[in-house]
């Protein structure tokens, strides 16, 4: 939930909004308004926020009555966690708010949105299809871990012994250290992901939409395949992608139909009648698994979050700023269970991180919560530092410091010349002592073999600490699907190493 | 894809806002709405909506499931789909001189015209039909001086009982 003032209070949402409106995450917003006699009369500070936001809402509401508001609370709660769930805004005028009434419970209106099932005569399809295939594949998303899915996605590949591969925001809704486990898809996945896609004959995606960042050129894509799609929302199916099972149903109900079949079919699946996919996956991954060039004079960023993993043996919940610090939490930290990863998937917007860990440790207190950090993105919400302090939150900040805007950076290298255009962050504030002025604690690693030792010492510290990375200022994420490129087609980073 | 002009009919609630949004969504899309009609239902809780666009038969199922996707929007139909009577009516002020008389009555008389106002030099008259009936009727009446009109947009019912 949050609660804005009106005009600049209200506008400043919008981005929020707009990133859960993507993302798929119910909030509720509540914004302030000018008194109702002064709406529409360019009123001080007023904005019609109602239209501003009308296109990145689930739904919004400008209450004109205090009987109203009530109701449209209730509704609002529903409306924001139905179906598809996502951000949902209410517009208070200032009279409204003040106004006194009585309060007289009522359920909330019943809106036609009911979780949908699938029918069974297409689980039982989907089931043959399974039996038949002899190179299946999974590929869940961000839905699958909205609806509390996870375990039954788990069920369903451990006993049908079908690889798996999430999306950005579907990781940790299976195991990162199961052998089943393929990384992330898309212009930033795995090698393997990407050759498991490009030549499996069975894709079952999972409250996964086909963003462009992980279908890469639409007609390559999966083109062995018949592909199942299941979403709540009927309007992602046949959207981007055309499939062959289109399924509108909540991901549980519908893992939990297919798990009912394969228990009632008595399904199992020999180790042997998998043998040659998994064998030539296996190949994938020893040809070309997730790599970097370490280096002993400067710090690899991969080996920052390798090292993070190895230490919180991969138990703190992550967030993610947006760009290469993003990618290399997504490649390089592996998630075993589902909301350990929170990121900003469809919007990419830079600052989320930060705040977002806030309120992740608000939430779970006794879990450590680490935002992995670009030197850009982090100022992009710094002023959070001093809630931390003021409310005691003591989250860790590990920042990937490249002196750069390094995820526009490379894209400047590879594909325009590496004409740096306004991505030079040389200009930063020195992080040490802006921790300090917040009074947080600050700390630095220069040198590789110093990595561990501040992330050690940043994580046992019992307040916020920000870890300062001097990281390799050139890097860049690999692979790489070039954009509008077919996704089996990857820059490998070997080539560029120079 | 081959592109055509379809006819959705929108059950919707009766709100402030309801056509902003609807309108958005084909909007914000670029997509251009050609015709609208709206007016409530017998029950004044909902309204109808009846719009026209041209696109082609995979972007209209797209515009129809994001149209679905509003909190608003109860029921969508494509009225092409199914078979379906339109009629579209326009009302016409017409310059009235002595050379333009005789065959203004004819033009009424050939589509079914009316006149609904006479006052000395200029009358108003309605004519009601399909859209290609409405388009041949316009181009019969331009020559006689069209001193200005409107038009209804297309409404379109189910011919039968679903
Ligand atoms: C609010 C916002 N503005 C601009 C962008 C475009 N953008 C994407 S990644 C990126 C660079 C991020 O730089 P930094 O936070 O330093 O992270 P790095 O890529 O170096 O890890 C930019 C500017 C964005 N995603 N969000």
């Amino acid at each position: 939930m949050a609660l804005v003032t009106s005009g600049p209070g209200a506008s400043n949402t919008v981005t929020g909004i707009a990133n859960a409106y993507l993302d798929s995450i119910p909030i509720i917003v509540l914004t302030g308004q000018v008194p109702t006699h002064l709406i529409g009369t360019d009123a001080f500070q007023e904005v019609d926020i109602v239209g501003i936001t009308r296109p990145c809402t689930k739904h919004n509401f400008l209450i004109k009555r205090v009987e109203e508001v009530a109701k449209t609370i209730h509704e609002a709660f529903h409306i924001a966690r139905s179906g598809r769930p996502g951000p949902v805004l209410i517009d208070l005028p200032k009279d409204i708010m003040a106004a006194v009434t009585e309060y007289e419970p009522e359920p909330p209106r019943k809106i036609e949105e009911e979780s949908p099932r699938p029918a069974s005569k297409k689980a039982f399809y989907v089931m043959d299809l399974v039996a038949e295939s002899k190179k299946p594949l999974i590929l869940s998303g961000g839905g699958v871990i909205l609806g509390g899915a996870s375990e039954e996605l788990r069920q369903l590949a451990w006993r049908t012994k079908m690889p798996v591969s999430s999306t950005l925001m579907g990781l940790g809704a299976f195991p990162g250290s199961d052998p089943l486990w393929l990384g992330m898809p898309g212009m930033h996945g795995t090698y393997y992901a990407n050759m498991a896609i490009s030549h499996c004959d069975l894709l079952i995606a999972i409250g996964m939409r086909f963003d462009d960042r992980v279908t890469g050129k639409i007609d390559h894509f999966a083109p062995n395949a018949k592909i199942v799609h299941v979403d709540v929302d009927a309007s992602s199916i046949n959207k981007n992608v055309m499939v062959d099972v289109p399924i509108v149903s909540d991901c549980k109900s519908a893992l939990q139909s297919f798990n009912a079949l394969l228990e009632q079919q008595n399904f199992s699946v020999t180790d042997d009648q998998r043998r040659e996919w998994t064998e030539q996956i296996s190949t994938w991954k020893r040809e070309n698994p997730l790599s970097y060039c370490q280096s002993d004079t400067e710090i690899k960023p991969q080996f920052v979050i390798e090292t993070l993993y190895k230490l919180t043996k991969g138990k703190a919940i992550i967030t993610t700023e947006v760009g290469q610090n993003q990618m290399w939490a997504a490649q390089f930290y592996g998630y075993d269970e589902p909301n350990t990863f929170l990121s900003s998937g469809g919007l990419g917007t830079m600052g989320y991180g930060f705040p977002a860990a806030l309120g992740v440790k608000i939430a779970f207190p006794d879990k450590l919560v680490v935002d992995i950090a670009g030197d850009g993105s982090i100022q992009m919400n710094i002023q959070e530092m001093a809630t931390a302090i003021q409310d005691n939150i003591p989250v860790k900040i590990v920042l990937l410091n490249n002196g750069y805007l390094g995820m526009v950076r490379q894209w400047q290298q590879l594909f325009y010349g590496k004409r740096y255009s306004s991505t030079d962050m040389t200009y930063q504030p020195d992080f040490l002592k802006l921790a300090e002025a917040y009074g947080w604690k600050g700390l630095r690693a220069t040198k590789p073999e110093e990595v561990e030792a501040v992330l050690q010492k940043g994580l046992a510290a019992p307040g916020p600490v920000l870890m300062d990375f001097r990281v390799s200022r050139e890097e860049c994420v690999y692979p790489m699907v070039r954009p509008g490129g077919p996704i089996h087609e990857m820059a490998l980073g070997r080539e560029m190493a120079n | 894809m081959e592109k055509k002009e379809y006819t959705l009919a929108l059950l919707v609630s009766n709100k402030p806002d309801v056509l902003a949004r609807v309108s958005g969504v084909l909007g914000g899309r670029g997509y251009n709405i050609e015709t609208l009609c709206v007016d409530a239902t017998l029950d004044p809780a909902y309204s109808k909506i009846i719009l026209t666009t041209i696109q082609d038969k995979a972007t209209i199922g797209k515009i129809e499931k994001q149209l679905m996707r509003l909190i608003d929007v109860h029921k969508v139909t494509d009225l092409t789909q199914v078979e379906s009577v339109s009629r579209e009516m326009i009302l016409v002020r017409m310059k009235l001189s002595d050379t333009n008389k005789g065959h203004l009555a004819l033009i009424i008389d050939t589509f079914n015209g009316r006149v609904i106002t006479m006052n000395g030099d200029h009358c108003v008259m309605k004519i009601t039909g399909d859209r290609e009936i409405i388009e041949k009727a316009v181009a019969s009446l331009k020559p006689l001086g069209i001193d200005d009109m409107a038009r209804t947009g297309i409404v379109s019912l189910e011919r039968k009982i679903n």
